[in-house]
C-alpha cells in the first residue's frame, strides 16, 4: 500500500463515524424516520473488507449497512440524502437506511430480514459459478443472524456447491439486547463452518489492518477455486442496536472498556507509529471528512422529496 | 373500569393468564431483558423469571416450531414473533404444521398456542417491514386469526386466544399501542369469531378491523357532522369469520364501504363484499366500494408511505360515492 492508500482507509472510517453522528443528530430532530441502525464502533469492519476485495468482488450485508456504503464508494450526499428519504438518496429515497445499495459499485445491500441475504449470497456466487466469472462474493452478517435457519442453509449449500463466498461474521457481541452466549450453542462463531467441513477464520475487528490482510488472504484461496470459507471479526457496537434501545442489557463499564479499542484511534496509532503519516495529516484528514459530511447533509437537506409517482416505479421491470 | 393503553391491555391479559394458569408461559426474540421491542412484556422476566419468559435466538421458525410442539404435550406456549414480517421465517410452521396438526391426525392432536405478532405500516420501515398480511393468514383453516382494534377487546381476546385450544395467531397493531379505552379489570374474555358493532347508523355501513377501526370511527364522526349516519361493524376475527354482524347491518342500510390497511388485491375488503352479494343480493342498493392500501410495496419516504395507506378523508370519499352513486 502506499501512503494515499494507508491514509484513504482513514478517511473512510472518519468519514462513517462523523456520517453516523450526524445521522444519530438527524434522526433526534425527526428528519430521519424508521430505524436506524449506526455502524459507530465496527468501522474498521467494513473499511478492511472492502479495502481487500478487487472490484469485481460482490459484497452483501444486512441492514447495519452505512459503513458499507461508504466504503465502496457511494457519495456521501446519497448516503444522507436516502437517510433523509430525498429523491437524490442511493434508493431514490424509497429504501432509508436499511436498504441502501449500489449495483455498478457491486454493492447488493442492505438487507432488513435477519439472515434472509445469506442465501441471496450464495446465489451471487452461484451465478458467478456458473457463468465462469472468478469474482468472490463477500457476505456480512451478524452474531444474532447465524442462529437462523438461513444462515445454515445458505453455508451447506456453499459448501456442497463449493461456491466462491467469504461469509464474514461480525460478532458485535449482541443481536439486539441478547448476549452471544445467551443466544447460541457456541460462543465461537466460527465453529459453525467446522459442522458444514468449512475453513474458516477469525480476526480483529478493531483492527483495520489485520481485516485487509486476513481478507486478501482468503479472498485468493476462494478466487483459486478452494470453496467457501468464514471469517469471524469481533467488534462491537458503540451504540445501541438502533436508535432508541434502551440499553438494559449491558452495563456502561463494558461499553467504555471497548470504547478505548476504538478502531480509528487503534489505526491512528498504527499510521504515527510507523511513521506512515503524521498527526497533522491525521488532523488533516479529520477536516476533510467533517467537511465532507457536513456538506452532505446540506445537499440533502436541500434535495427535492420524490415525486409522487415515484410511488408506482419499479414495482415491475418496465418493458 | 380503567382507561389505559392497548399496549397496557395486552399485557394485562397475559400477566393475569400467566398468574391464572402456570402451563402459560412466553418465548420470543427479546421477550425477557430487553422487556420486549414494543415494551409489552416490560417487568415479565423479573416477575416470572426466565423459564416462563424465555428469550431465543433470531430463530422464527424454531419459536413457533417449538411452541407448537410444547403445546402438543399440555402446555400453553404464546411466542411472540417481534412482527409479522417476520413471520414468513416462519411459514412453514404456522401454515403447514400448526393450522393442520389437529384435522390431519384425525383429531388426535390439540395445539392450544398463541403466537402474537405485530402488524401495520406508517412508521417509515420500508418495504420489508411495514406490511399488513392479516388476509395471508386468515387464507387457512385451522388457524384462527384475530386482530383486535380496541385495547378492551385486545385484552378479552387476548385472553380468549390463551384459553383457546386451536392455534391463534393474535395480530396487534404498531401504531394503536398508544390508544387509549375503557378496560375491565380482571377476568375479561371476549369470545373469538365474534364481529361487533362500533357505532350506529342508518344510511350505510362501514366494516372495518384493527388500526383501520380508528379510521373509520373518525370517518363516521366527520360524516356525522354532514348529517351522514354510517354504522361501524368491527370484524375483530378474521377466521372463523362473523358475518351476522355484518350482514344484519347491511340489510338495514344497503350500502357498505369496506376498510382495510392491506393491499386490496384478494384482502378482507373482497371477501366480504363477495360474502353479502353472495348472501343479501336483495338488499344491495349500490356497489359496495373498498378502502386499502395501494398496490405498492411501501416506500420509506414519509410522503410517498402517507400516500400508500388509506385515509379518513378517503372512507369518507368512498362512503359519499356509494350514497350519491
Ligand atoms: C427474521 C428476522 N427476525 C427478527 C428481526 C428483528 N431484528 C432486527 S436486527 C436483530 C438483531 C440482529 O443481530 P445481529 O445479527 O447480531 O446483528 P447486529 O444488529 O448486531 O449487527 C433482530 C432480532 C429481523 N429483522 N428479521
Ligand atoms: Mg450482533
Amino acid at each position: 500500500m502506499d501512503k494515499n492508500e494507508y491514509l484513504n482507509l482513514y478517511h473512510q472510517m472518519v468519514v462513517i463515524r462523523r456520517m453516523e453522528e450526524k445521522a444519530a443528530e438527524l434522526y433526534q430532530q425527526g428528519k430521519i424516520g424508521g430505524f436506524l441502525h449506526l455502524y459507530i464502533g465496527q468501522e474498521a469492519v467494513s473499511t478492511g473488507l472492502v479495502a481487500a476485495r478487487k472490484p469485481q468482488d460482490r459484497i452483501i450485508t444486512a441492514y447495519r449497512d452505512h459503513g458499507v456504503a461508504v466504503n465502496v464508494g457511494i457519495e456521501t450526499r446519497a448516503i444522507i440524502a436516502e437517510l433523509l428519504g430525498k429523491a437524490t438518496g442511493i434508493s431514490k429515497g424509497k429504501g432509508g437506511s436499511m436498504h441502501m445499495a449500489d449495483v455498478s459499485k457491486n454493492f447488493w445491500g442492505g438487507h432488513a430480514i435477519v439472515g434472509a441475504h445469506l442465501p441471496i449470497a450464495a446465489g451471487l456466487a452461484l451465478g458467478d459459478q456458473y457463468l465462469k466469472e472468478d469474482n468472490v462474493t463477500i457476505c456480512m452478517f451478524g452474531d444474532g443472524a447465524t442462529n437462523i435457519g438461513f444462515f445454515h442453509e445458505a453455508l451447506n449449500l456453499s459448501m456442497v456447491w463449493k461456491l466462491p463466498v467469504l461469509w464474514v461474521c461480525e460478532n458485535n457481541q449482541y443481536g439486539m439486547g441478547t448476549a452471544v452466549e445467551r443466544a447460541s450453542a457456541v460462543s465461537e462463531i466460527r465453529k459453525k463452518a467446522e459442522g458444514y467441513g468449512m475453513p474458516n477464520d477469525e480476526v480483529d475487528g478493531m483492527d483495520v489492518i489485520k481485516v485487509k490482510e486476513k481478507t486478501a488472504k482468503m479472498l485468493a484461496q476462494i478466487r483459486a477455486g478452494n470453496g467457501p470459507m468464514l471469517l469471524e471479526a469481533h467488534t462491537y457496537r458503540f451504540r445501541g442496536h438502533s436508535m432508541g434501545d434502551p440499553e438494559r442489557y449491558r452495563k456502561p463499564d463494558e461499553v467504555s472498556c471497548w470504547e478505548e479499542n476504538d478502531p480509528i484511534g487503534i489505526y491512528r496509532a498504527y499510521l504515527t507509529g510507523k511513521k506512515l503519516a503524521t498527526v497533522e495529516e491525521l488532523d488533516q484528514q479529520d477536516k476533510l471528512a467533517e467537511a465532507e459530511v457536513l456538506e452532505a447533509v446540506e445537499f440533502a437537506e436541500n434535495s427535492p422529496e420524490p415525486a409522487p409517482e415515484e410511488l408506482f416505479t419499479n414495482i415491475y421491470v418496465e418493458e | 373500569m380503567a382507561r389505559i393503553t392497548m399496549r397496557e391491555a395486552i399485557s394485562q391479559a397475559l400477566w393475569e393468564e400467566m398468574e391464572r394458569d402456570p402451563r402459560v408461559f412466553i418465548l420470543g426474540e427479546e421477550v425477557g431483558v430487553w422487556g420486549g421491542t414494543y415494551a409489552v412484556t416490560k417487568g415479565f422476566y423479573d416477575h416470572f423469571g426466565p423459564e416462563r419468559v424465555r428469550d431465543t435466538p433470531i430463530a422464527e421458525a424454531a419459536i413457533v416450531g417449538a411452541a407448537i410442539g410444547a403445546a402438543l404435550v399440555g402446555t400453553r406456549p404464546v411466542a411472540e414473533l417481534m412482527t409479522i414480517n417476520f413471520a414468513f421465517a416462519a411459514m412453514d410452521h404456522i401454515v403447514n404444521e400448526a393450522a393442520k396438526l389437529h384435522y390431519m391426525f384425525g383429531g388426535q392432536m390439540v395445539l392450544p398456542l398463541v403466537i402474537r405478532t405485530v402488524g401495520g405500516g406508517g412508521r417509515q420501515l420500508g418495504a420489508t417491514h411495514s406490511q399488513t398480511p392479516d388476509a395471508v393468514f386468515a387464507h387457512f383453516p385451522g388457524l384462527k386469526v384475530v386482530a383486535p382494534g380496541t385495547p378492551a377487546d385486545a385484552k378479552g381476546l387476548l385472553k380468549a386466544a390463551i384459553r383457546s385450544q386451536d392455534p391463534v395467531m393474535f395480530i396487534e397493531h404498531a401504531t394503536l399501542y398508544q390508544t387509549r379505552g375503557e378496560v375491565p379489570e380482571g377476568d375479561y374474555v371476549v369470545p373469538i369469531g365474534k364481529s361487533t358493532i362500533q357505532r350506529t347508523g342508518k344510511d350505510i355501513t362501514i366494516i372495518t378491523y384493527s388500526k383501520m377501526l380508528e379510521v373509520s370511527m373518525k370517518a363516521a364522526d366527520q360524516l356525522a357532522g354532514e348529517g351522514i349516519e354510517a354504522e361501524v361493524v368491527d370484524l375483530r376475527t378474521l377466521r372463523p369469520l362473523d358475518m351476522e354482524p355484518v350482514l344484519e347491518s347491511f340489510k338495514k342500510t344497503n350500502r357498505a364501504v369496506i376498510v382495510e390497511e392491506g393491499w386490496k388485491s384478494y384482502g378482507v375488503g373482497a371477501e366480504i363484499s363477495a360474502r353479502i352479494y353472495e348472501d343479501a343480493f336483495d338488499y344491495v342498493d349500490a356497489p359496495i366500494k373498498r378502502v386499502a392500501q395501494l398496490e405498492v410495496p411501501l416506500p420509506y419516504n414519509r410522503a410517498l408511505e402517507q400516500m400508500a395507506l388509506p385515509k379518513v378523508e378517503q372512507v369518507v370519499a368512498a362512503v359519499k360515492e356509494v350514497l350519491n352513486g
